[in-house]
C-alpha cells in the first residue's frame, strides 16, 4: 500500500525520490511504446536493449524506460538516448547490440540508424535537429515521449504532473477554474471547436445533485491516432484534466468512453486510474479537501457512430449507439438524464497546462479566435507520417512540407482529407490555408479531430469520395432516414459513377441528395457524412464527367474504367505478360507483339508489373 | 408557465411553454406533414419529414422534437424544406415495397398519404432495397417489405405496454424491427395485444385477416353462422364509416352484421352479464373463504383480457391461481351457443360457426388456445377485429352510415348496463361491484349512478375501498369488511401491481386488469387514429352514455340470464365448470415451460 | 426463472460450460449496481464464451432483466459483438475472377469436404473459421487463399493440405 498523496510536498517528494533514482544512470534510453512502434515489434527491440546493455555490462550506467508515442510511427520501432538526445529509428532486435555496442563502448553515434531528412537529404541524429520535432510546439504531446505511461512517480517528477490539479483543487473555486479556462480560449479538439470555458461554465451552472463528466476517447476516423497516442503515452494527463474539469463542474464521477479496437490504451488507462486510486488522487477527498471523484472506463464496441456525443451517451447506459436530437444538450440532460459535460481526449489534455502555466501562456500561442495548439496524425502520400503537434494557425503547407517531408516518391500533391470522413479535400490552391477551425470550413473542410490525409496527384477524387461514404455509410446507425437511405443512395451513385455506369442526371441527384443530408440529418455525423462528395463535386467536378461521360478515371485508379493494351511498337514477344496472365487474357507468338483480350482481361495489372519493356499501356 | 411568441410562416404565433414547433404550427392552423411523431405514443425525430427551416439554424430542425423559443422564426414551406421533406419521403419509398394496389393499408396509408401530400411523382432514387420477410402469427401479420423504421410500434411495445417484444436490431441500412434474433413473433412472449398495429403507419404491423375464413363460412349452407360483437366494438365502428368517435352505434352494428349474412346476431355483452355472475360469484365464494380461514387466493384478478393472460403467464407462471378461471366473455358465448343454444335449435356443435367481433388481436390467438375447446370443437371460430368487420361492411357494399338501428337477436342479444362498460377500463370491476356489494348487503351500490367514481378515468393505477355494513345474514362474516380493489389498464400497470402481489405485499381483493391503456375501447384490434388520447375519452364517454341509457344497469338483473340459469343449472356449478371457466399454462418469458407457438406455419 | 431450470437449458447433456457461466455470474454480479452496464458484461461474456449466441443473450436478459429484444439489439448493433462462434484462425479463399478461374472453386469444395465445414462456419475444433473473400488483390498470385494475415499463392489441393497442417 503507497502513501496516499495529500498535499504538494507529497508529491515534491515523490518527484524528488524519482529523480534521485534516475539521475544514478548515466544514460537514459526511451523507447517509444506507442502502437505504431508495437505493431513494429518494438517488445522484442526493448528486451534486445536490456539484454545488450547486461551483456555490455552496462546495468549500472543506462536503464531502459517504455515511452508512449514519439510521433515519427513511419520509421518505427525508435529510441531516444538521454542526456545526449540521439534518435535512432528502424531498430530491430538483430541491429540493437552492434548500436548499442558503438554507442556505448565505442563512444560513436551510428549515423546510419538516424533520422534521414529528405529534404536536406541527410541523416540528423539528434532529435532537436530533426525538422520533424523542431517545427512542432508540444503541449498535448509534452509527456508523450518522455514520461513512462507505467509509472505515476515518472509523470510527477518528469511530467510535472498532478500539481495543476493540486493547484486547482485547493487555491481555486471551480468558478475561477472555469474562468481560467475561458480565459485560455480553448476550444473543444474534437472536432467542433465549441468553447471549452463556455461549456464547462454551462456544466457548472446546471441544477442538479448529480453530474457526470466524460471523456470521449472513441477516436475512429480511419487513420486518426491522436487520443489514442495521448493515453497510450501519457494517460495520467488525461488523468489529471479530468479531475480538474470534475471540480469545475461539480461532477464526481467520470467516465471515458474508449473504442474497443485499442485494447493497449484501455490496459494503460486503465493501470493508471488503478495507480492515481491507489496513490489518493481518485477517491474521496483529493488533496485533503471536499472534492472526490473517481473515473470508470466504459468500452465501444465497434461503432463510429459512438463519437457523437448523445450515441455516446446512450452507448455508456448501455444502448444502441444511437444519437437523439439536441437540444436538450449533454449540459441540460446528459447521461442518465443528468447534466453532462462531454470533452475529448486532447481537449483535456490540455488543461493541466492552462491551469498549472496560466491561461495568458496559454493563450499566446495560436490565432485570435483559437488558442494552443492541435495535434494532426499525419497520414497518406507523405513521407514522415505520424503525430504532429502545431500551434493552431499553421499553414498546411507547412505540416505537409517542413514536418512531414513533403509527398512520398516525388509525386505532386492533389489534395488532403482534412477532418476524417466528415472532413472535407483542401486542394493545392489552398495549400497555404492555415489549419483554424473558420478558415477550414470557409475551405470545404473542417478541423475534425485532427485526421489530415495527403493524397498525390495518382489520388481518384471520385474514388476518394467513395470510399469515405463507403465508410459512413457502413457506420450509418440507421435510427434517422437522411443518413439511413441518403448515404446509402448516395454511395450506390458513387458506385454506379466508378464502374463506369454513371449517368449525366446522376451528379445532380448526388449533389441534391448530399445537400439534403447535409440539411435534414438527425447527428452531427449524418450532417458531415455528404461532405466529401461535397467538397469533391465542388473542386473535382471535371473528374466526375471524366467518369460519367468519358467513361475514364484520370487518375487510373477505378479499375472497371481502365483497359489494358500492349503497344506493338515496344513490345518485344517475349510472353512475360502471357505466362503472368492470371486468366489468359493474353495471347501472340514469340518474337512477334502480344494482344490482350479485353473481354477476358480482369485488370489485374500483373503484365504490366513484369513488362521489361514498358509495353503495357493502362488508361 | 410563461408563453412563447414566435413566428411561423410570418404569422405571430403565442403558444404555451413546452409547446413543440409542431404543436406551435397546429395552434394556427398549419399541419405540418409528418410521419413517425404520433401524439402521446411517439415522439422520436428519426423520420425527418416534419424538418423545417428555422432562422439562424445551420441545419433544417424536426417540428416535432424541438420546443418552440421566443423569437424564433420558424419557415414550414420554404424551398429548403420543402426539397428536404420531399427528399425524404421518396428516400421512404425507394426502401419500402411500393406494391400499394396489393396492400390492405392502400388509400389510408400514412406513407401513401405523405407522398401524395409532396408530390411525389416517379421514383428517383432506386437502389438496394432492405426487405425483411413476412411473419405470420395467429393474431399479427408482420410484413417487413413494408416498414419504414419509424418505431412507433417500439415505443407502443417497449415504453407504453413495457413488453419490449419488439425492438430495432443490426444497424445502418440493414436496421429492421423484429423481435430479439428475428424470431417469429408467435413463438415470442409477445402477448398479442396488437398496440403495434394500431400505432403502424403502412402495412407493415396489421392483425392477421379472419375475413376470408369468414366469408367462406357464410356461404356454406352447412353452417349455422353467429356473430357476436364485443361492447368496446359499437364505440368505435363509426369511426370506420367516417363518423366522430363519441357516438355509440349499437343499432347500425345489429344491422349490418344482420346485412352480411349471419344466421343469429347475438352480443358479447350478454356474456359480459354472464360473466359477472360466474366471476363475482367466484370472487364472493373466495372472499368467504378468505373470511371463515380458508386457504382462497386473493387477490383475485379478472382474465377478460386475453393480452393480460398471455403477459401473467409468461412473466408470472407462478402466480396463475390469482387469476379467476371464468373464460372471457365472448369464450363462455362461444362455449354456450356450441352447448346450449346449438340443443336449443337442434343442430350439432360442429354445424356451428361462432364469429367475434372484437376490439382486440389477442383474442385471434385466444381462440386458438388448446383449453379453448369443448366436445372437441373450438368455442370460437373467428375473431374480427373492428378494422376488419368495417371492410367486410364496405365490401358487401353496406352503406353503413344508411343503416337502421335494429336489435340484437333473441335469446342472447339482451344485456344491462353493466355490459357496456366491459369495454372500459374499470367497467368489469364496476360491473362486478354492482353486483356483488347488492348480493353481500342486499342494497345498491352506493355511488352516485352506479358509477364507482375512484376507478373511472385513464390513470395508470386506480383503487377503490368499499365498506360493507349492515350485511346479509348469510354474509355476517363480512360485516365490517373494507374491500379493496385496484384497476389497471395497459401492461406496464399490471407489471406494477403483479410485482407487489409477487412480493406479498398486495393490499388488494380483487383487481381488474385490461391489457390495453384504456381498456377494450383503445384496444389493438380498434380504429387508428391520429390523437389516441382524445379518441379514448370519446369513446369512454359513449360506452357510459350506453350504459346510462339503459333501463337494467345490473348483470344479475337481466331477464335472459335469469332464465338462462333455470335451465344452465346453478352459477359455478358443474356446467360451468365445464363450459365456462378454463385454466391457465405457465409459460415462462419465452414460452420455454410449454411447446405451443402461436407461430402459423405457411 | 429459477436457478436450476437455466442450467438445465444451458447445460443439456452435461457440457463444461457451468464454470463459465459461474464466471459470468461473477461478472454481472460486479456490474449489478452500476448503470447501463450491458455493454460491459457483453463485452465480458464474449472473453469468457468466444461469442454471444442467442442462448447466452436470453441468459444476460435474464439475469440484468432487460427485454431479450433489446439486448440483440444492441449485440446485432456493434460490429465488435459475434453471434457466430469463430474459430481460431479466420481462413479465406479469393474468389475474385482470377482466382475463381484459377481454381477458387475447387479450394472451396476441397475445405469443405476435408474440413468439414461450410462458408460462414466453423470447423467443430474450432481452429478455423471459413469465409470466401471478394479479390484480395493478389491476383497475380492466383489462386490465393488468407489464413488471419497471411496470404497463400498458387495453392493447389495438395498445397493447401499442408499450409493447413501447419495450423
Amino acid at each position: 500500500m503507497v502513501k496516499k498523496i495529500s498535499s504538494l510536498a507529497d508529491l515534491e517528494l515523490i518527484a524528488k525520490e524519482y529523480g534521485e533514482r534516475m539521475s544514478a544512470y548515466e544514460h537514459q534510453i526511451l523507447v517509444c511504446a506507442g502502437a505504431g512502434c508495437i505493431s513494429c515489434g518494438c517488445g522484442a527491440v526493448r528486451d534486445t536493449v536490456r539484454s545488450t546493455l547486461s551483456e555490455l555490462g552496462l546495468d549500472n550506467k543506462a536503464i531502459v524506460k517504455e515511452t508512449g508515442c514519439m510521433g515519427t510511427c513511419a520509421v518505427g520501432p525508435v529510441m531516444l538516448l538521454l542526456p545526449e538526445r540521439i534518435f535512432y529509428v528502424g531498430l530491430t532486435p538483430e541491429n540493437i547490440p552492434s548500436l548499442l555496442k558503438a554507442h556505448f563502448v565505442d563512444g560513436k553515434v551510428v549515423e546510419e540508424r538516424t533520422f534521414f531528412d529528405p529534404i536536406q537529404k541527410k541523416y540528423i541524429p539528434g532529435m532537436d535537429d530533426i525538422p520533424f520535432y523542431k517545427e512542432q510546439v508540444r503541449i498535448v504531446l509534452r509527456n508523450c515521449g518522455i514520461v513512462e505511461y507505467g509509472q505515476i512517480e515518472s509523470y510527477i517528477a518528469d511530467g510535472g504532473g498532478y500539481r495543476a490539479a493540486h493547484k486547482a483543487l485547493t487555491s481555486m473555486t471551480p468558478g475561477e477554474v472555469v474562468g481560467e479556462v475561458k480565459a485560455s480560449g480553448l476550444r473543444g479538439r474534437g472536432g467542433g471547436g465549441f468553447p471549452t470555458g463556455q461549456k464547462w461554465e454551462a456544466g457548472l451552472n446546471a441544477a442538479g445533485d448529480r453530474k457526470y463528466l466524460v471523456c470521449n476517447a472513441d477516436e475512429g476516423d480511419p487513420g486518426a491516432f491522436m487520443d489514442r497516442s495521448v493515453i497510450e503515452g501519457d494517460p495520467h494527463n488525461v488523468i489529471e484534466g479530468m479531475i480538474i474539469g470534475g471540480y469545475a463542474i461539480g461532477a464526481t464521477r467520470g467516465f471515458v468512453y474508449i473504442r474497443a479496437e485499442y485494447p493497449i490504451a484501455v490496459e494503460r488507462l486503465s493501470a493508471a486510474i488503478a495507480e492515481a486510486r491507489d496513490y489518493g488522487l481518485l477517491g474521496d477527498n483529493l488533496f485533503g479537501t471536499d472534492f472526490s471523484f473517481d473515473l470508470e472506463i466504459r468500452i465501444g464496441a465497434g461503432a463510429f457512430v459512438c463519437g457523437e456525443e448523445t450515441a455516446l451517451m446512450a452507448s455508456i447506459e448501455g444502448q444502441r449507439g444511437e444519437p437523439r436530437q439536441k437540444p436538450p444538450f449533454p449540459f441540460q440532460a446528459g447521461l442518465f438524464g443528468k447534466p453532462t459535460i462531454i470533452n475529448n481526449v486532447e481537449t483535456y489534455a490540455n488543461i493541466p497546462s492552462i491551469i498549472d502555466g496560466g491561461a495568458a501562456k496559454f493563450a499566446s500561442i495560436g490565432t485570435e479566435k483559437a488558442k494552443g495548439t492541435k495535434v494532426f496524425a499525419l497520414a497518406g502520400n507523405i513521407i514522415t507520417s505520424g503525430i504532429v503537434e502545431v500551434p493552431i494557425g499553421t499553414k498546411m503547407e507547412d505540416i505537409i512540407y517542413k514536418i512531414g517531408g513533403g509527398i512520398l516518391n516525388g509525386k505532386k500533391f492533389k489534395a488532403a482529407q482534412v477532418g476524417g470522413p466528415s472532413g472535407g479535400c483542401i486542394t493545392s490552391d489552398n495549400v497555404d490555408v492555415p489549419m483554424d477551425y473558420e478558415t477550414l470550413i470557409a475551405r470545404s473542410a473542417m478541423m475534425g479531430s485532427g485526421g489530415l490525409i495527403v493524397m498525390d496527384e495518382d489520388t481518384c477524387m471520385v474514388d476518394t469520395a467513395r470510399f469515405f461514404l463507403d465508410f459512413v455509410q457502413d457506420e450509418s446507425c440507421g435510427k434517422c432516414t437522411a443518413c439511413r437511405l441518403g448515404t446509402k443512395r448516395m454511395l450506390e451513385i458513387l458506385q454506379r459513377i466508378t464502374r463506369g455506369k454513371g449517368r449525366m442526371d446522376d451528379l445532380d441527384t448526388l449533389m441534391e441528395l448530399a445537400e439534403t443530408v447535409r440539411d435534414s440529418a438527425m447527428c452531427g455525423l449524418g450532417q458531415t457524412s455528404p461532405n466529401p462528395v461535397l467538397s469533391t463535386l465542388r473542386f473535382f467536378r471535371e473528374e466526375y464527367e471524366a467518369h460519367v461521360i468519358d467513361k475514364k478515371c484520370p487518375a487510373g485508379v477505378c479499375v472497371h474504367l481502365l483497359s489494358y493494351s500492349i503497344n506493338p511498337e515496344k513490345c518485344k514477344g517475349c510472353s512475360a505478360c502471357a505466362r503472368a496472365c492470371p486468366v489468359e487474357a493474353i495471347v501472340g507468338e514469340l518474337k512477334k507483339p502480344y494482344v490482350i483480350d479485353r473481354t477476358i482481361c480482369v485488370k489485374c495489372g500483373n503484365c504490366m508489373t513484369v513488362c521489361k519493356f514498358g509495353a503495357i499501356v493502362k488508361e | 408557465m410563461a408563453d412563447i411568441a414566435l413566428k411561423i410562416n410570418g404569422r405571430q404565433v403565442t403558444v404555451p411553454e413546452g409547446y413543440t414547433i409542431l404543436e406551435a404550427a397546429e395552434t394556427v392552423g398549419i399541419e405540418i406533414p409528418r410521419l413517425c411523431y404520433l401524439k402521446d405514443v411517439h415522439k422520436f425525430g428519426s423520420c425527418r419529414v416534419c424538418n423545417v427551416e428555422v432562422k439562424g439554424a445551420k441545419a433544417l430542425q424536426p417540428a416535432c422534437m424541438v420546443a418552440a423559443a421566443n423569437g424564433m422564426e420558424v419557415f414550414t414551406n420554404s424551398p429548403r424544406a420543402r426539397r428536404a421533406r420531399k427528399v425524404m419521403v421518396e428516400l421512404l419509398l425507394s426502401d419500402h415495397n411500393c406494391d400499394c394496389l396489393h396492400c390492405e393499408r392502400s388509400l389510408r396509408c400514412e406513407l401513401q398519404e405523405l407522398a401524395r401530400q409532396v408530390g411525389v411523382t416517379e421514383a428517383r432514387f432506386e437502389g438496394e432495397q432492405n426487405f425483411g420477410g413476412i411473419d405470420v402469427s395467429e393474431s399479427i401479420t408482420r410484413d417487413m417489405t413494408k416498414c419504414v423504421l419509424c418505431r412507433r410500434c417500439v415505443s407502443a411495445c417497449g415504453n407504453i405496454q413495457e413488453v419490449g417484444i419488439l425492438s430495432a436490431s443490426n444497424r445502418g441500412f440493414t436496421t429492421e424491427i423484429s423481435p430479439a434474433a428475428g424470431l417469429p413473433i408467435g413463438s415470442t412472449n409477445c402477448t398479442f395485444c396488437g398496440q403495434c398495429t394500431v400505432v403502424c403507419p403502412v402495412g407493415a404491423l396489421k392483425e392477421t385477416s379472419h375475413r376470408e375464413r369468414v366469408w367462406k363460412a357464410l356461404a356454406n349452407p352447412d353452417k349455422y353462422v353467429v356473430v357476436q360483437p364485443a361492447p368496446a366494438v359499437r364505440s368505435s365502428i363509426g369511426e370506420c364509416f367516417g363518423m366522430e368517435p363519441g357516438e355509440a352505434f349499437t343499432g347500425k352494428l345489429a344491422a349490418a352484421l344482420r346485412r352480411l349474412g349471419f344466421d343469429k346476431v347475438f352480443d358479447t355483452n350478454w356474456a359480459a352479464d354472464l360473466t359477472i355472475m360466474e366471476e363475482g360469484t367466484e370472487f364472493l365464494t373466495r372472499v368467504r373463504e378468505h373470511l371463515t380461514g380458508g386457504k382462497s387466493v386473493l387477490p383475485m384478478m379478472t382474465s377478460c383480457s386475453p393480452g393480460w393472460i398471455k403477459y401473467i403467464e409468461n412473466h408470472y407462471p407462478d402466480e396463475l391461481d390469482h387469476l379467476s378461471t371464468c373464460k372471457s366473455p365472448h369464450m363462455m358465448f362461444g362455449a354456450v351457443i356450441k352447448s346450449y343454444y346449438a340443443k336449443k335449435i337442434s343442430k350439432k356443435p360442429e354445424d356451428m360457426f361462432v364469429v367475434s367481433i372484437m376490439p382486440c388481436t389477442a383474442k385471434k390467438t385466444e381462440i386458438a388456445r388448446h383449453e379453448m375447446k369443448n366436445d372437441g370443437y373450438p368455442n370460437v371460430d373467428a375473431v374480427l377485429t373492428v378494422r376488419e368487420l368495417a371492410d367486410m361492411i364496405r365490401d358487401a357494399g353496406i352503406d353503413f352510415t344508411a343503416l337502421p338501428d335494429e336489435q340484437f337477436d333473441d335469446p342472447l342479444g339482451l344485456s344491462t348496463g353493466a355490459a357496456d362498460i366491459f369495454g372500459i377500463t374499470g367497467g368489469v370491476m364496476g360491473a362486478a361491484l354492482r353486483t356483488v356489494y347488492e348480493i353481500i348487503t342486499g342494497r345498491e351500490l352506493p355511488f352516485p349512478n352506479l358509477h364507482v367514481s375512484p376507478i373511472v378515468g385513464l390513470d395508470r393505477i386506480k383503487e377503490a375501498f368499499i365498506k360493507l355494513d349492515n350485511v346479509r345474514p348469510e354474509w355476517a362474516a363480512a360485516e365490517g369488511l373494507e374491500i379493496r380493489v385496484a384497476v389497471t389498464s395497459g401492461l406496464a400497470g399490471a407489471k406494477q401491481l403483479m410485482e407487489q402481489i409477487k412480493a406479498g405485499t398486495s393490499a388488494y381483493h380483487f383487481i381488474e386488469v385490461m391489457g390495453c391503456p384504456g381498456g377494450c375501447i383503445t384496444g389493438g384490434g380498434q380504429p387508428r387514429s391520429k390523437d389516441v388520447t382524445e379518441t379514448r375519452k370519446l369513446r369512454m364517454k359513449a360506452l357510459y352514455k350506453e350504459d346510462e341509457g339503459k333501463k337494467l344497469r345490473k348483470s344479475h338483473e337481466n331477464p335472459d340470464i335469469i332464465a338462462f340459469y333455470k335451465e344452465w343449472g346453478e352459477i359455478n356449478g358443474h356446467a360451468s365448470h365445464e363450459y365456462l371457466h378454463t385454466h391457465y399454462v405457465p409459460r415462462g418469458i419465452y414460452n420455454e415451460l410449454t411447446d405451443e407457438t402461436f407461430t402459423v406455419r405457411r | 426463472m429459477s436457478e436450476t431450470r437455466q442450467e438445465c437449458r444451458f447445460c443439456a447433456g452435461g457440457c463444461g460450460e457451468q464454470a463459465k457461466y459461474a464466471e459470468l455470474d461473477t461478472v454481472i454480479e460486479s456490474y449489478k449496481d452500476r448503470e447501463g452496464c450491458l455493454i460491459m458484461v457483453l463485452h465480458a461474456a464474449q472473453e469468457i464464451f468466444g461469442y454471444l449466441p442467442i442462448e447466452l443473450q436470453t441468459y444476460i436478459a435474464d439475469k440484468l432483466m432487460i427485454p431479450l429484444s433489446e439486448v440483440y439489439g444492441v449485440v446485432s448493433f456493434y460490429s465488435f459483438f459475434s453471434m457466430k462462434e469463430c474459430g481460431k484462425h479466420t481462413l479465406r479463399v479469393c474468389l475474385g475472377t482470377a482466382c475463381y478461374v484459377r481454381g477458387g472453386m475447387r479450394l472451396i469444395e476441397h475445405i469443405k469436404e476435408k474440413l468439414n465445414v461450410e462458408v460462414g462456419g466453423t470447423t467443430a475444433d474450432k481452429t478455423f473459421t471459413f469465409e470466401v473473400a471478394r479479390c484480395i488483390g493478389a491476383c497475380g498470385l492466383a489462386p490465393a487463399i488468407m489464413i488471419d494475415d497471411e496470404v497463400y499463392k498458387h495453392v493447389t489441393p495438395k498445397y493447401l493440405d499442408e499450409i493447413l497442417a501447419g495450423y
